[in-house]
């Protein structure tokens, strides 16, 4: 018993110089982020912190927190303390604008659209490529061909694939938004099941060898290289796909609370610098910077992309008319 | 049952603390979570609500939630009294194992449940490349649904009746079949009138435990509109638009629908008991009489 205060007293001490000493010579930053970017940002975190201390001298601890990028969008907005959002959707950060965590402009704010890296979606075949899939159009016969996707209401990598199938309808001669629907139906036809997210799909597609076509991220291509070996598959660049924007924003109300504002501010910027462009490029996601994107042209053939903001007037207008209740997706599949 | 007065206090804290406590711990996690779910569908207007909750995609995900829900249930509830009686009754190598075994749906995250099976039921699967040669498929459609059900729900049954069926002391079935009865007659008005109401409570168990179930569905489905959307999926598919009130239409919907089934098979479960009870206190030797008089 004796022991006792002298050990509470030491665990006093060494919590207090813990809290005073961490208070004063480090400040830290929550970013909150989407579920596949986890191995950006772990590699990404130790070079921002190597850079702020050669520049201010300080130490910078970076937590990450990763899921869902709506699940996540919707933690911030129930009061998780994130200093920087970085999504894989427009949406989630618009619906935290809304809320009025983030400057409504906030896509102004950094270069680019807010978006440091990009990426777009591209189709994964069987080896040989046996059902010939070149393009779009040549998943649109359905009984011909299967096409894995996740569902394109729940996920934003089905989302993704379903306006870029729209656009590619949209953009062929003649194309309006009658025969993109037309398209589009036919081309969900082919969807034997919806997976449940997008590495459900490519596990239905790699493992249970559902499918004759995977659609889903270029970066995600790497990923079942990594896991799955590089003999098994194709990777096949359509005439045109949609653009993928992953954007990133300071959380006002956090930042001015904890007084982090300089520091997440420069985290973001960072990410345009050099090291975080060839940061993402080596975890295959397209780099803005040119001179970058050129060192890697090997790992990133030219595709002519569309955005969303161009064919589709932006998220939340795309949300409402193909993905809200009764929009198009809904109405291809009720009015059979 | 027993008059709330009457109770004498025992040995552990009485009645007044002893109620005290269940109010406030079920207001705090079950009432006022409810509650809330109900004010904020408030919000939406009835014309909206409505629409919400009869929308083609809402409509079928009602038949494929409840239908695949009430399928394992009663697959469960056949195959679960089976495997009760024989842990009860049959001394056999391995029995602990077996018992510990019909525990593991209750400890695995549904989500491993959900990806195994359907790994497993896939059409190169060990199970699925069988049952495709029979022309049968099994993962993504319904039928994967009521497999991933039956899995997670075949707990309950086998451990609602297991106690049960330990209470018949054997000998009760050596009376019957001295008495003359038939197998089936002794199964059907000895065996059954006692296990009915742990019966039915196991099925209503699973089968409510089905109907909210997620992790381990979404896997196997297939989740197309129409055909496999489980309602759970909805829900989580509105949310993702950032659809709060339509969410909650859908699970209030969903707690409605749950809530008359329940009281219905509960009245069920009262009646037979009563009916049970009467017929044992009353005259079970005359029971036992015609029973056997019954028997040319």
């Amino acid at each position: 018993m004796k022991r006792l205060p002298g050990l509470l007293l030491a665990v006093g001490v060494s919590v207090g110089v813990f809290f005073v000493g961490g208070a004063h010579a480090q400040q830290n930053l929550l970013n909150v982020s989407y579920d596949v970017a986890r191995d950006v940002y772990k590699d990404y975190n130790p070079l921002f912190q190597k850079y702020w201390q050669e520049k201010t001298g300080e130490k910078v601890e970076v937590r990450q927190s990763h899921g869902g990028s709506s699940k996540q969008a919707r933690a911030v907005a129930d009061g998780l303390e994130a200093d920087v959002v970085t999504m894989n959707q427009a949406t989630d950060v618009d619906f935290l604008a809304e809320k009025g965590l983030v400057a409504t402009d906030y896509a102004k704010r950094f270069p680019d659209n807010a978006s440091p890296y990009t990426s777009t979606m591209v189709f994964i075949v069987r080896k040989g490529n046996p059902k010939g899939i070149k393009d779009w159009n040549d998943i649109a016969k359905p009984g011909a061909v299967q096409v894995i996707i996740p569902h394109p209401k729940n996920t934003g990598n089905g989302r993704y694939s379903y306006l870029a199938a729209w656009g590619y309808a949209l953009k062929q001669p003649g194309g309006n938004d009658k025969t993109a629907q037309e398209f589009v139906s036919n081309w969900l036809k082919s969807a034997p099941l919806f997976g449940s997210g997008g590495r459900d799909a490519t596990t239905t597609f790699m493992q249970r060898r559902i499918g004759d076509v995977l659609v889903t991220f270029e970066s995600e291509a790497e990923l079942i290289a990594r896991e799955f070996g590089r003999g098994d598959f194709e990777v096949v660049y359509p005439s045109q796909s949609i653009l993928a924007e992953f954007p990133v924003a300071i959380v006002e109300k956090v930042v001015d609370k904890k007084g982090t504002r300089k520091v997440a501010q420069a985290y973001l910027e960072y990410l345009w610098s050099k090291e975080g462009q060839e940061n993402a490029a080596n975890n295959y996601l397209r780099p803005r910077d040119p001179e970058v994107l050129k060192k890697h042209a090997a790992q990133f053939p030219p595709i002519k992309t569309f955005t969303v903001d161009e064919v589709f007037g932006g998220w939340s207008k795309a949300a409402a008319t193909h993905f809200k209740d009764g929009g198009t997706f809904d109405q291809i599949y009720v009015q059979k | 049952m027993f008059p709330a007065t009457a109770k004498p206090d025992g040995v552990l804290p009485g009645f007044r603390l002893g109620l005290g406590y269940t109010l406030t711990y079920l207001t705090l996690l079950v009432l006022i979570p409810l509650a809330g779910m109900i004010l904020i569908t408030g919000q939406l207007s009835w014309a909206d609500f409505w629409a919400t909750a009869t929308g083609d995609r809402a409509l079928a995900s009602y038949r494929v939630t409840f239908g695949a829900s009430f399928a394992a249930a009663a697959v469960n509830a056949l195959f679960g009294l089976i495997v009760a009686w024989v842990l009860v009754r049959y001394p056999f190598p391995g029995k602990r194992f077996v018992d510990a075994l019909v525990d593991l749906p209750f400890a695995l995250p549904t989500a491993v449940a959900g990806i195994t099976l359907a790994t497993l039921y896939a059409e190169n699967g060990w199970v699925g490349e069988q049952l495709a040669k029979l022309g049968i498929r099994i993962a993504f459609t319904p039928a994967g649904i009521v497999v991933a059900l039956i899995f997670v729900t075949l707990p309950f049954v086998v451990r609602t009746l297991q106690p049960v069926i330990e209470d018949i002391e054997p000998e009760v079935e050596e009376a019957a079949a001295s008495l003359g009865a038939s197998r089936w007659q002794t199964f059907s008005r000895v065996l059954l009138p006692g296990i009915f109401p742990a019966w039915l409570t196991g099925f209503t168990l699973a089968f409510s435990r089905a109907i909210g179930e997620f992790g381990s569905v979404i896997f196997i489905a297939g989740n197309m509109p129409l055909i496999s959307e489980i309602t759970p999926l909805l829900i989580i598919s509105k949310l993702e638009q950032y659809d709060v009130l339509g969410a909650t239409a859908l699970a209030v919907v969903m707690l409605v629908i749950s809530f008359v089934m329940l009281l219905v098979i509960n009245l069920l479960q009262w009646w037979a008991a009563n009916r049970h009870s009467k017929s044992r206190d009353g005259d079970a030797a005359a029971d036992g009489l015609a029973l056997a008089g019954a028997r040319p």
